[in-house]
């Protein structure tokens, strides 16, 4: 257990030093960096809520790349099922928000769709895979951008709002249909979601037959055929819930965010995710602490580019270092003696 | 439609084949490099996007193009060999380095490519080619890079040296078995990473024709993933160069069905058009799976394969 906590954060101590050194070589002081990411990730109730609101949807995507990582697949889909999620809430919003149905009916079914769609897209990748042998990384990602052209193909076409002449969107969905935010803060729901599914999965996956089979599988495939588990319905139901939650992702992004679907949807949440999952070692519950640490750093951005006058993309090149770091650092798994003796 | 719409459709495919597949062809060569060696390099978009910006940035403070070419090849092969070095330690997943190196090429290209979004770099100049035509569009399609000669050339010789020389031996010997190797005294580490390296400078030049020929100019939304789908286009092509300049060539294509379409007044479909490659690619996929002429040619120790 120590081990698997221990080299994760040795990984991320060693990356910002490596990246402290970045920044000492362009004259910038590391001390200011990082207490910048503080306070504003941190520091105030405003900015740790900015953080929680951006973790939210990087949760959701964790979970997704953490419940295929389990039975041993590495996809690569979310960002194309949240794609997909999103859109398909707003789509199957339009006529029932037209016919003025009520908020309590909409919503849920605004959330089941994007669900649907996002969980159906990545259930695909993984029946490609038991049932055809297709390689599930690349199919995953042929099928992201498949995604988004979908989206793009009827935001510009046929779903498009005339009214959105800039950036091509469905139509809004309207204020009363849209998420609210946690009672007594400015987090949307999204949030208590991703925190729940999280535990939710982590007892599925440790609690139950069903996760006990999942990690047989993720362990030693061969193993899992040998025992006779259901290996197809093991992966077709680990790739439905990662796209599920992917979807949700998405769903929560037109309902508490842009209101409606278009491009913002691309955002990237679905490959930070991958970095994410990595990092909590595809623990479901480790993956919220890590998703909020990622929301801190995206949500202090914008201080750090006004203070210190570095360019955004300074976060993605911290990202880049500690996922290079971190996959270098699976290599030391057994080797500690300490870890060993301490008894596993 | 009309015979002229039609005449302009069939030459902006062709303009976007030569122009789109190039950058397509260097990824996609320098996939199957690797690949060939049993190792995966999903991370060849952080060496286009990277070689993109590194090239744009020499060009524009040497004012010579191809000094920028050579740099951003220089700059793919930091990362390839990083990645290879990476993958050479036990237990580490190729496919997840992959990963990794995209986002940490991105991350360094979008961070020291700020100041180079605004500034004009000097452009690598197109040859000529269609100076007998009488029709401009037919004129403009045929001004051909010469890195798009350059790419035919690499992959000729890399198919000619992959079946006769003795590192075209060591290199699928050690994709194909690695015990084989061993028994043979090489070290499949040593020969991954070198095969790395070497791949990621292809993608690193592949990046230096976005930036310096077709779109030609540096901004962080210059790669629409042609690096990621390199990886798809050498399963297409069967791990095979000359297969792989067939591929990029029809790749570019479909992709400038869209754009062609659009210039005569037909919009619908567009989005359609731009992912046909990518569907292209899956029904490929999904058909040879499980061929068995398909398991002949996919380098026995290849994760994705496995």
């Amino acid at each position: 257990m120590a081990e698997k906590a221990a080299i994760p954060v040795g990984a991320l101590i060693v990356s910002v030093a490596l990246f402290s050194i970045f920044l000492l070589f362009f004259g910038k002081s590391p001390i200011e960096y990082f207490s910048l990411v503080w306070r504003g990730g941190f520091g105030t109730a405003f900015s740790f809520q900015n953080t929680l609101q951006r973790a939210a949807p990087i949760i959701l995507t964790g979970l997704a790349f953490a419940m295929t990582a389990q039975i041993g697949l590495t996809m690569i889909g979310a960002e194309g099922a949240l794609v997909l999620g999103g859109f398909a809430a707003a789509a199957i919003a339009i006529p029932l928000v037209q016919a003025e149905l009520p908020p309590a009916l909409v919503m849920p079914v605004m959330l089941l769709a994007g669900m649907a769609a996002g969980g159906g897209w990545v259930a695909l990748t993984g029946w490609l895979r038991h049932a055809r042998g297709v390689n599930e990384t690349i199919s995953s990602l042929l099928l992201t951008y498949i995604a988004i052209a979908i989206m793009n193909f009827f935001v510009e076409g046929a779903l498009r709002d005339p009214a959105s002449a800039n950036k091509p969107s469905t139509m809004p969905i309207g204020k009363e249909y849209m998420v609210g935010n946690i009672p007594g803060t400015d987090v949307h729901w999204g949030f208590a979601f991703g925190v729940g599914l999280a535990i939710l999965l982590y007892l599925l996956m440790s609690r139950t037959t069903f996760g006990f089979a999942a990690r047989v599988m993720g362990g030693n495939p061969r193993a899992a055929l040998a025992q006779g588990l259901p290996v197809g319905t093991l992966v077709l139901a680990c790739s439905a819930i990662a796209g599920a939650c992917a979807g949700l992702a998405g769903y929560f992004e037109v309902a508490a965010i842009h209101g409606q679907a278009n491009a913002s949807l691309v955002a990237r949440y679905g490959f930070t995710g991958i970095l994410v999952s990595f990092l909590a070692r595809h623990n479901p519950l480790a993956v919220v602490p890590v998703a909020i640490l990622f929301g801190a750093i995206a949500a202090s951005g914008g201080l750090i580019q006004r203070r210190m006058d570095m360019p955004d993309a300074t976060a993605l090149v911290l990202q880049g270092i500690i996922f290079v770091v971190l996959l270098a650092s699976e290599t030391l798994q057994g080797r500690f003696a300490i870890f060993r003796a301490g008894g596993k | 439609m009309s015979d002229d719409a039609l005449l302009t459709i069939l030459i902006a495919m062709l303009g976007g084949a030569i122009r789109v597949s190039t950058p397509f062809m260097f990824v996609a060569l320098g996939e199957t490099l690797t690949e060939k060696s049993g190792r995966i390099n999903l991370g060849l978009e952080g060496n286009l996007v990277l070689g993109a910006m590194v090239a744009y940035a020499i060009s524009y403070q040497t004012g010579n193009p191809w000094a920028g070419v050579l740099a951003a090849g220089v700059s793919g092969i930091f990362l390839g060999a990083l990645h290879g070095v990476i993958c050479g330690l036990p237990r580490v997943n190729d496919i997840a380095v992959g990963l990794a190196m995209m986002s940490f090429g991105t991350g360094l290209a979008f961070f020291f490519g700020k100041p180079y979004i605004q500034p004009s770099a000097p452009r690598l100049d197109p040859l000529p080619l269609g100076g007998w035509a009488d029709n401009t569009a037919l004129q403009r399609a045929l001004d051909v890079n010469p890195l798009f000669f350059l790419g035919i050339l690499v992959a000729i010789v890399m198919w000619w040296a992959l079946a006769n020389t003795r590192w075209g031996l060591v290199l699928r010997m050690t994709g194909d078995s690695e015990p084989a190797a061993r028994a043979m005294g090489v070290h499949p580490n040593q020969v991954r990473l070198i095969s790395t390296a070497l791949g990621g400078f292809l993608a690193g030049v592949g990046g230096a024709f976005l930036s310096l020929s077709y779109p030609g100019s540096w901004n962080e939304g210059l790669s629409s993933g042609q690096g990621l789908m390199a990886v798809a286009l050498v399963i297409f092509a069967r791990w095979n160069p000359l297969r792989c300049i067939v591929a990029a060539l029809l790749f570019g294509a479909a992709g400038a069905i869209g754009p062609a379409l659009q210039s005569v007044g037909i919009s619908q479909g567009y989005y359609f058009f731009n992912a046909a490659p990518y569907i292209l690619t899956l029904l490929i996929m999904i058909g040879s799976a499980r061929s068995k002429a398909a398991a002949r040619e996919v380098p026995g120790e290849l994760s994705i394969t496995k």
